[in-house]
């Protein structure tokens, strides 16, 4: 059985070309293991974002080798490469880019919606899961009604309700104080961390390191080393 | 995602409500002036309609359009009877003159001459009285527009009289008849009595009437008498849509109201393609966690046409529904009678708005194509 969730050999990554090209990824080498949280952290500009875009298929890398759940993902066409991502990952965004004018439980339903569920069972779904992070109350208010942390709990229900094998989340605490940071990314270890499932947390908040099963640091486009950390066991 | 589509669209409600009001306004715009120019044509036309049991009009052969003819001689009618095919020939005179009202108000008027005999081209709607009597010397039928100006705010009643041409005139029956481009009142009479109203000419007689016998097809009618007599000879239809054809390249009506068209179709595209591409705009981060997350660019593109047509649809339904309106309101106004908004006006308009809302709608979905998912991870 496969244990590792993503698997990077040497990817390159560069945008332009010429004498603009610019080299993001410069081979970068990294394991995600299934059922683990690892923390992807470094100084801003060294590739982070770059890298977790690649990983979760929005960007195609310019060389190197890349799996990701045992498949090849920059090599699957475009539509596969869509259908994968539908299937396979769950996204936590800095901003958390719900839409305005859905209800949080319709926020969360969104996945089961791109996978074609019927608009009622997929609101059920997301109301129940909205339920257990807590949020059963405000299942019908829009994103402008509700805080920040409530926001991100949206978020995590949006990430997970379509089970995905791996969530990608950019800096989830980034905007948040260190006592709500940490509430959340206990939140995210409580519901995203399962045995077949691998959470990948692009941050530069070392507040919360100790959340983290392993931290890969990142410096000028290379992964320079990956430390164990056992996440709060 | 239909359902997404719809919550995006109506979820900014200034935009939205922007988006269909310039649609309607286009909509608008668009249908009431094709609407009143194709009334303004068919009124160059008014004449030719009213006179339903002719369809051959036959005249000189130089005649551009209905209001500017040449008299034909008495022989030509008789050479016209004389062609093989022809059931019977009739002439027609058409002029102008003057009437007053007891009253003193005058206006210029149309004047009908039919054939003495058969009365072919009187209207068929009589509104009161009775066309038999115009056998009596002396007599008008008028039509009713004219009517309510020379006798304003007063009953329809038969057997009142006007002064034409220094002739006293009985009104003998009131019609209902198609509006004439001018709007002047019609009067009808015979053939005899309208050249007495107007005065000795050598030649009076406008058009020669006439209709092809059972079997003959009217355009070889129409071609047997050109070859017989040099006179041209046309249907009436033919003759309607030459008419029309006059005033449109010799007049600037349609100039006038094509800018008019011109500019609600610009107003229309620029405004709704604006605001539907700021729309997007506003929206692309989450047009591009919804690529992320792993919808279609087809399905995006799906999306975004769905808004555009639900727009164009209701947009189109309220801009059609006031240009309805328009001419429901005026329905009864005799001055205004004949415009309407034919069904060709409404499906061309249907058309142009599927226009306004593709091209409104091509820009954004070339922005959102090219969006890289990949956007939603930048701050």
């Amino acid at each position: 059985m496969n244990t590792q969730a993503v698997v990077c050999n040497q990817v390159l990554k560069s945008f332009g070309a010429g004498e603009d090209e610019v080299k993001v990824l410069r081979g970068v080498d990294l394991t995600v293991p299934l059922g683990e949280m690892t923390f992807l952290v470094g100084p801003s500009g060294c590739g982070k974002t770059t890298l977790l875009s690649v990983i979760a298929g929005l960007l195609n890398p310019t060389g190197g080798d890349l799996h990701v759940l045992g498949t090849a993902l920059h090599q699957l066409k475009s539509s596969k490469a869509v259908e994968f991502r539908r299937e396979n990952l769950g996204f936590v965004f800095q901003q958390f880019n719900l839409l305005p004018a859905l209800t949080a439980a319709e926020n969360a339903a969104v996945p089961l919606l791109a996978a074609n569920w019927p608009l009622k069972k997929a609101v059920e779904k997301a109301k129940t899961l909205l339920d257990e992070l807590g949020l059963g109350s405000r299942v019908n208010a829009r994103p402008n009604q509700l805080s920040g942390v409530q926001q991100q709990r949206v978020a995590f229900a949006r990430a997970l309700i379509h089970d995905p094998k791996l969530i990608v989340c950019d800096e989830p605490t980034s905007a948040l104080d260190e006592h709500t940071g940490h509430y959340v990314m206990e939140l995210l270890r409580k519901i995203a961390v399962r045995p077949e499932r691998a959470v990948l947390v692009v941050t530069h908040d070392n507040r919360i390191y100790n959340f983290a099963d392993r931290i890969a640091h990142m410096n000028d486009g290379l992964v320079t080393h990956v430390e164990q950390n056992g996440g709060m066991n | 995602m239909r359902f997404i589509a719809w919550q995006m669209l109506t979820g900014d409600k200034a935009k939205y409500l922007g988006l269909i009001f310039a649609i309607a306004f286009s909509t608008f715009l668009m249908s009431h002036q094709v609407s009143i120019f194709c009334g303004l044509m068919n009124r160059t036309a008014a004449q030719i309609d009213d006179i339903v049991d002719a369809k051959i009009w036959v005249m000189d052969a130089k005649t551009q359009y209905l209001d500017e003819v040449k008299a034909l001689t008495d022989q030509d009618l008789f050479r016209i009877r004389g062609v093989e095919g022809v059931e019977w020939a009739v002439p027609l005179f058409k002029g102008t003159s003057r009437a007053k009202a007891p009253d003193g108000r005058f206006r210029g008027i149309i004047l009908m001459g039919l054939d003495d005999a058969s009365l072919i081209g009187m209207p068929r709607r009589i509104i009161k009285g009775n066309i038999d009597a115009l056998q009596e010397p002396e007599t008008i039928a008028i039509d009713q527009v004219g009517y309510k100006f020379f006798f304003p705010n007063e009953p329809v009643t038969i057997h009142r009289t006007l002064d034409l041409n220094d002739h006293t005139v009985r009104i003998v029956a009131v019609v209902d008849s198609n509006a004439p481009f001018v709007n002047l009142p019609v009067f009808y009479t015979r053939y005899s009595q309208a050249i007495s109203f107007v005065g000795r000419e050598r030649n009076q007689m406008s058009f020669v009437l006439a209709k092809a016998k059972q079997g003959i097809a009217d355009a070889e009618l129409n071609r047997r008498i050109t070859a017989a007599t040099g006179l041209k000879s046309l249907t009436a239809n033919e003759l309607g849509w030459e008419t029309i054809w006059y005033y449109i390249k010799n007049t600037g009506i349609p100039i006038n109201f094509g800018i008019t068209v011109v500019i609600a179709l610009i107003v229309g595209t620029v405004v709704a393609g604006q605001t539907f591409y700021l729309f997007t705009i506003e929206n692309l981060k989450q047009f591009g966690a919804l690529k992320a997350i792993g919808v279609s660019d087809l399905r995006i593109v799906g999306m975004i046409l769905m808004q555009a047509l639900i727009v164009g649809a209701i947009g189109y339904g309220i801009g059609i529904s006031m240009t309805a309106a328009f001419f429901e309101a005026f329905q009864s106004n005799l001055d205004l009678r004949g415009f309407r908004m034919l069904p060709e006006i409404m499906q061309g308009t249907a058309a142009v708005v599927f226009f306004i809302v593709i091209l409104a709608s091509a820009f954004s979905v070339r922005k959102v194509i090219v969006l890289e998912p990949a956007v939603v991870f930048r701050g």
